[in-house]
């Protein structure tokens, strides 16, 4: 039967453990992770890897230029590239609170403000 | 000029200075928050990557999310603090009392205090004590001004990077520079293992097919007006480049990330002791400074690798200043002295009274795995230990008083030991 073995280094927490995947047809097993978490890192990992993305957005009449953003939840690896070509393309609107949607259902997730901007005031 | 009358002065509104602001008007103290730019939050404010706040608020934050919540607290409970206010000097004028110079865009504010919370943070270590020679021409950021450019401005510096330096601001950058379609050419580490956490090895580099070039030092910057190239060696085992094995790296852009160093300048010019290992202030367990009454919090004190413990830790002075508000100084039977003793760079506090329970933060000088944290009597067992990842332990007041030593060491044994 067809099997791959990978090691992978968990990113969940900062203790990093070096694991062993090893994936068949229809099971994947894991070896080295120290938590359940990193079990179920290393599984994901297998099948679909997948990163929260962060990034800055344009900005119209804010106190400043740009807006920083990231996914409500990892997107895709594969995803990231066409994530980041569309967040070039985008400008907002002055003022943004923290925790405002920016954009709707990108590769599935939500572009999540995580900065508050106010609305420039212009000295006449 | 305007004179005022405080109980505690807490200067640097960034994660550790607010947290300590916050926590000293709980406590009931006459407090102001001294802050010399025109925002409140410090550094967080360029941090645009989560792992914020895991600890602190039980929640993965953005450097901005996380400092926000600690602002609008801060604004919640209605704390006194001036911005754009730069602190001038600080006089010591009886064991109690101080004073606080102030210049301010409205004149020269000259606030006595009994207390200082010092949270001043840290500054980057740059080129010049990095040993770099060659030109210099543009193109040569340090991480956090890269951050500052990118980040909050939304300017890409350049295309054609190079990173000295694998701490975990300068994979970040690697990563954020990434991310922007910058081609990030090289991270330049003279060490014979990375500076930051593994996870951000993983996920800032091998994401992006970034080289790692672990051992090899940046000899020479090659440039005219603007950076051109990177002069690159192996070192040996003395970290002298091996002058054989240079090659050039072409760039159009440096990104210095060597680490950070505490911003105490201030108080040496009134001659704190300093610990030579952390380059910050010696102090004990309320984080009070060889001044009475002067208090430390954040980076200012120890370079830590999570905001959540600088928070932490401005929380903890502001404590120590009511306990001294109180009782004119800190009450205290004996002091036990830390001993950084085998694979421990440093240990905070370094000194302990076995009177509260105490957190203490150190950090290993080599990797190693299945160790054994020794603290007195305490045992803690650990996987693997790193120098990027700083170690936190509680002490309770139980270890120290089953120690009957004035000195307590703190140790990295291996298992088989």
């Amino acid at each position: 039967m067809n099997s791959e073995e990978k090691e992978l280094i968990c990113i969940i927490c900062p203790v990093g453990c070096s694991i062993k995947v090893n994936k068949t047809m229809d099971n994947i097993s894991v070896k080295g992770a120290l938590c359940n978490r990193g079990i179920e890192y290393a599984r994901q990992e297998i099948l679909d890897p997948r990163r929260i993305v962060m990034t800055v957005i344009r900005v119209k009449n804010g106190n400043l230029p740009v807006v920083s953003v990231k996914t409500s939840i990892p997107i895709p690896k594969k995803c990231i590239d066409k994530v980041l070509k569309l967040t070039a393309l985008i400008e907002v609107e002055a003022p943004i609170e923290i925790g405002q949607a920016i954009a709707k259902d990108i590769c599935g997730a939500d572009l999540i403000a995580t900065r508050r901007i106010e609305v420039k005031i212009s000295k006449l | 000029m305007i004179e005022e009358k405080k109980e505690v002065v807490v200067i640097g509104a960034g994660p550790a200075g607010i947290a300590a602001a916050i926590r000293a008007r709980q406590l009931g103290l006459e407090t102001i928050l001294i802050e010399s730019r025109d925002v409140l939050g410090g550094i967080p404010l360029q941090c645009i990557h989560p792992g914020f706040g895991i600890h602190y608020f039980g929640e993965d934050l953005t450097g901005g999310e996380f400092i926000q919540r600690l602002i609008d607290k801060m604004h919640g409970i209605g704390v006194n603090y001036i911005l754009n206010a730069y602190v001038h000097s600080i006089e010591i004028d009886s064991y109690i009392e101080k004073m606080v110079n102030v210049v301010t865009p409205n004149g020269v504010h000259k606030i006595c205090t009994k207390t200082i919370i010092y949270a001043a943070g840290a500054r980057e270590r740059h080129l010049f004590e990095l040993n770099i020679f060659g030109e210099r021409p543009d193109g040569i950021y340090t991480a956090g001004e890269a951050q500052t450019i990118m980040d909050l401005y939304g300017v890409l510096p350049g295309e054609n990077i190079v990173v000295i330096g694998s701490g975990d601001v300068g994979l970040i950058m690697a990563r954020r520079f990434a991310l922007e379609g910058a081609n990030v050419r090289a991270v330049i580490e003279i060490m014979p293992y990375p500076g930051g956490l593994m996870r951000n090895i993983v996920q800032c580099l091998r994401d992006f097919n970034i080289p790692l070039y672990l051992g090899h030092a940046v000899t020479e910057i090659i440039g005219g007006r603007r950076v051109e190239a990177v002069r690159v060696a192996k070192v040996d085992e003395d970290m002298r480049p091996i002058k054989s094995t240079e090659f050039e790296i072409p760039c159009d852009t440096i990104v210095i990330a060597a680490g950070l160093t505490p911003n105490i300048d201030l108080l040496e010019k009134i001659g704190i002791a300093i610990d030579y290992r952390t380059k910050g202030p010696i102090v004990n367990e309320l984080f009070e400074t060889s001044i009475p009454g002067l208090f430390v919090a954040g980076n200012a004190l120890v370079i830590n690798d999570l905001v959540d413990y600088a928070a932490e830790q401005g929380e903890v002075a502001a404590e120590g200043a009511k306990i001294f508000v109180e009782n004119d100084g800190i009450p205290t039977k004996s002091w036990k002295r830390i001993e950084p003793g085998r694979n421990v760079r440093f240990a905070i506090p370094h000194y302990i009274s076995g009177e509260r329970d105490v957190m203490l933060y150190a950090r290993v000088q080599k990797p190693e795995n299945d160790v054994y944290i020794s603290i007195a009597n305490l045992k803690i067992k650990m996987h693997n230990v790193r120098p990027a990842e700083m170690i936190r332990v509680k002490i309770s007041t139980k270890i120290i008083a089953e120690s009957r030593n004035t000195v307590i060491p703190v140790e990295v044994i291996p298992h088989e030991f």
